[in-house]
């Protein structure tokens, strides 16, 4: 496949995927925080189309969970009652895009509460919580990776261009920020901010430390872009008009540093996802009842949960389309960016 | 012996700047150890503000650092609050485990990269390679959270391995033999996540740099000499290409660290991971400070021993350093 086409078939896919996490509330047939203590850790449901008598059904349903008998936590279908799907329904309200209320959803049921992916402790819905926590966990990397270019560019710029004794400094002091294992880092810096906060101050808090932690490759990466654009004629013609530093710096090199900047972007995103699920996981990011992909898999540290209700471990799973997207993406921009391919190097082989 | 001067200096500046960090960092803090203590009817303000300068937390941050500093050079890295003793033995044990998880996940993901890579870039483009990229590029996309937390979840599932702990508890009465066995199952987990998490970007990188070097006419003359396949790759191409090797030799040392600190705290391994976490969720500064302190040394071992390797093994930066 060729590069461009390979590109654009990423972006798609990726704006698909952010798609379905951003209109979350229309894919989620309920509300990530509304509980059902009645149906704790109910496992995932499935769909039919062909009901216990043989019978064909044109409206997919479900049959709503009974306890085994002599069983208290496994349960089986009752094949008494069928509890027929409604798509288009007006269910829960939500808001989309957390602005425009809304009250439609992809389905919904009259009657027994459907758990596709099964239900958590406090009988909240799986899908739903796991469709919101996306928003919280992509925004979270999203944001951190901004915060991150932002830092790289402005210090790379910032060494590249004026060179000397500043160089020096802040290339010395992003070798220290390369060197250290970044896990250690980003709890190194989380450890010296508040631990008690509230959901929203939590989220800003867990963008911030993971957005400080990554800034030094880019800065590396751009302060290279820049050492060689600065001397380049049109750079040189400018300053030569008595063009400003300042001026130079955004109107011409900052464009010649952006095909650098993307493909760290797609680089650093699914990172600091994952950065964010790591914290939540251990408790030092967002807390309940707010969901993320990362305290979401919080409870399979109770062992309980580990051995018995696995469907727990799904919110892992959700990532991993994500990352594909973005690793592939990322492969592509590289593939452009430098037509160096070890791919077509293969005119000569031991055999 | 100039250039492994260099070296140790340049890791030794790393140390130096990493600690600094880590304390200015620390002075950003809203709150110490001693602050919850103060809420504490129970105790008195005289008594906390004694504790305080015991500790010397009332003393200004320039102050603190050099005489942290002093101390660590001695070997001494303050005091834990919360387990009321020196940390430097508390971290020696922590450490330890670690590193035997690390070291152990090194070795074993690079005995089993460089055979897996060199053999891809034999078979370039063809079906064996292909196989083997579409695996690595799969395992590349799994998050080692998630690694972690499905090989954990099998474990409890299937009873095969032991979860959690470095040993069992009845180890000490157990013979020799069954010593190692013990602790080797319940290796066997951490090693697994921390193995497969780093194989597909070092079975990448020696695929890539192995198969560059095939190009080259030095190899398209020892084939035409007639020297035996086998040979050929291990010996004549892999030491060609050892060089960006062994820089990801380093560089993986990190990564390992990193996915070693995760991986820990999800299967309960008494490594650093889980004493960090503990520390800071308690605000013990100075454990804190300690256990990053001891990755970056792991660090650094790691890449001078790196360095320690390329010097050995390219004769162009023995040459280099030779003529300075």
């Amino acid at each position: 496949m060729t590069q461009p086409r390979k590109l654009t078939k990423w972006l798609v896919v990726l704006v698909l995927l952010h798609g379905i996490v951003v209109a979350a509330g229309f894919f989620a047939p309920y509300d990530p925080i509304e509980q059902d203590r009645e149906h704790p850790y109910f496992p995932p449901m499935h769909i039919h189309t062909i009901d216990a008598h043989g019978h064909l059904h044109v409206r997919p349903f479900f049959y709503p969970l009974r306890l085994r008998e002599g069983s208290f936590d496994q349960y089986e279908e009752d094949t008494t009652t069928t509890v027929p799907l409604i798509f288009f329904d007006r269910g829960a309200r939500y808001h989309l895009l957390s602005f425009i209320p809304f009250r439609l959803h992809l389905f919904g049921t009259a009657g027994a509460r459907i758990y596709l992916l099964g239900s958590d402790a406090y009988g909240r819905d799986q899908l739903s919580r796991i469709l919101y926590g996306g928003q919280v966990s992509l925004l979270a990397g999203l944001l951190g990776a901004g915060v991150t270019l932002f830092l790289g560019a402005l210090v790379g710029m910032a060494a590249g261009y004026y060179g000397g004794w500043r160089d020096e400094l802040l290339m010395r002091f992003a070798e220290l920020f390369l060197a250290l294992p970044w896990l250690y880092l980003l709890f190194a810096l989380r450890a010296f901010l508040p631990l008690a906060v509230s959901p929203l101050e939590a989220f800003l808090l867990v963008v911030v430390v993971i957005g400080m932690v990554g800034w030094a490759r880019p800065a590396r990466l751009v302060r290279g872009v820049v050492l060689s654009v600065k001397e380049r004629d049109f750079v040189r013609a400018a300053r030569g008009f008595g063009a400003s530093n300042i001026y130079l710096l955004r109107r011409h090199i900052l464009p010649e540093t952006a095909s650098v900047l993307f493909t760290q972007a797609a680089i650093l995103v699914p990172q600091f996802v994952l950065a964010e699920m790591t914290l939540s996981f251990l408790g030092l990011g967002v807390p309940e009842p707010m969901s993320s992909w990362g305290n979401l898999l919080a409870t399979l540290q109770q062992y309980n949960v580990l051995v018995s209700y696995w469907w727990m471990y799904l919110p892992a799973l959700a990532i991993v389309p994500f990352f594909l997207g973005y690793l592939s993406l990322a492969s592509a921009l590289q593939e452009r960016t430098s037509p160096y391919k070890i791919e077509e190097k293969t005119s000569w082989n031991l055999s | 012996m100039r250039y492994f001067l260099r070296r140790t200096l340049h890791a030794v500046f790393l140390l130096f700047g990493v600690s600094l960090l880590t304390f200015l960092f620390s002075a950003l803090t809203p709150g110490n150890y001693f602050d919850e203590m103060r809420l504490n009817p129970q105790i008195s303000q005289e008594t906390v503000a004694a504790l305080r300068a015991q500790y010397q937390l009332d003393r200004p941050l320039p102050v603190r650092y050099a005489h942290w500093l002093k101390a660590a050079v001695r070997g001494q890295l303050g005091f834990s609050f919360a387990y009321n003793s020196p940390v430097a033995p508390l971290l020696w044990v922590r450490a330890r485990n670690t590193l035997l998880l690390t070291i152990t996940a090194t070795f074993l993901s690079w005995l089993l990269a460089l055979p897996l890579g060199v053999w891809s870039a034999s078979k370039f483009g063809r079906a064996p390679d292909r196989v083997l990229s579409s695996a690595t590029a799969a395992l590349l996309v799994i998050p080692d959270l998630a690694l972690a937390l499905g090989l954990l979840i099998l474990a409890v599932r299937t009873g095969w391995f032991p979860t959690g702990g470095l040993v069992s508890l009845s180890f000490d009465e157990l013979s020799a033999f069954q010593k190692i066995r013990d602790l080797a199952l319940h290796m066997a987990l951490p090693v697994t996540a921390l193995v497969l998490a780093t194989l597909p970007m070092l079975i990448r990188h020696v695929r890539a740099s192995v198969a560059e070097v095939l190009d080259a006419p030095f190899l398209r003359a020892a084939q035409g000499h007639g020297i035996p396949h086998r040979k050929l790759l291990y010996s004549y191409a892999l030491r060609a290409a050892a060089n960006p090797l062994i820089s990801l030799f380093g560089f993986s040392v990190g990564t390992l660290l990193s996915g070693s600190l995760l991986v820990e705290v999800v299967m309960s391994w008494p490594g650093l991971g889980p004493l960090l976490l503990e520390s800071i969720l308690a605000r013990d500064l100075y454990v804190v400070i300690g256990s990053v302190l001891f990755s970056m040394i792991f660090l650094v071992g790691g890449n001078l021993f790196a360095d320690l390797l390329l010097y050995w093994a390219d004769p162009r930066i023995r040459a280099a350093a030779s003529a300075k």
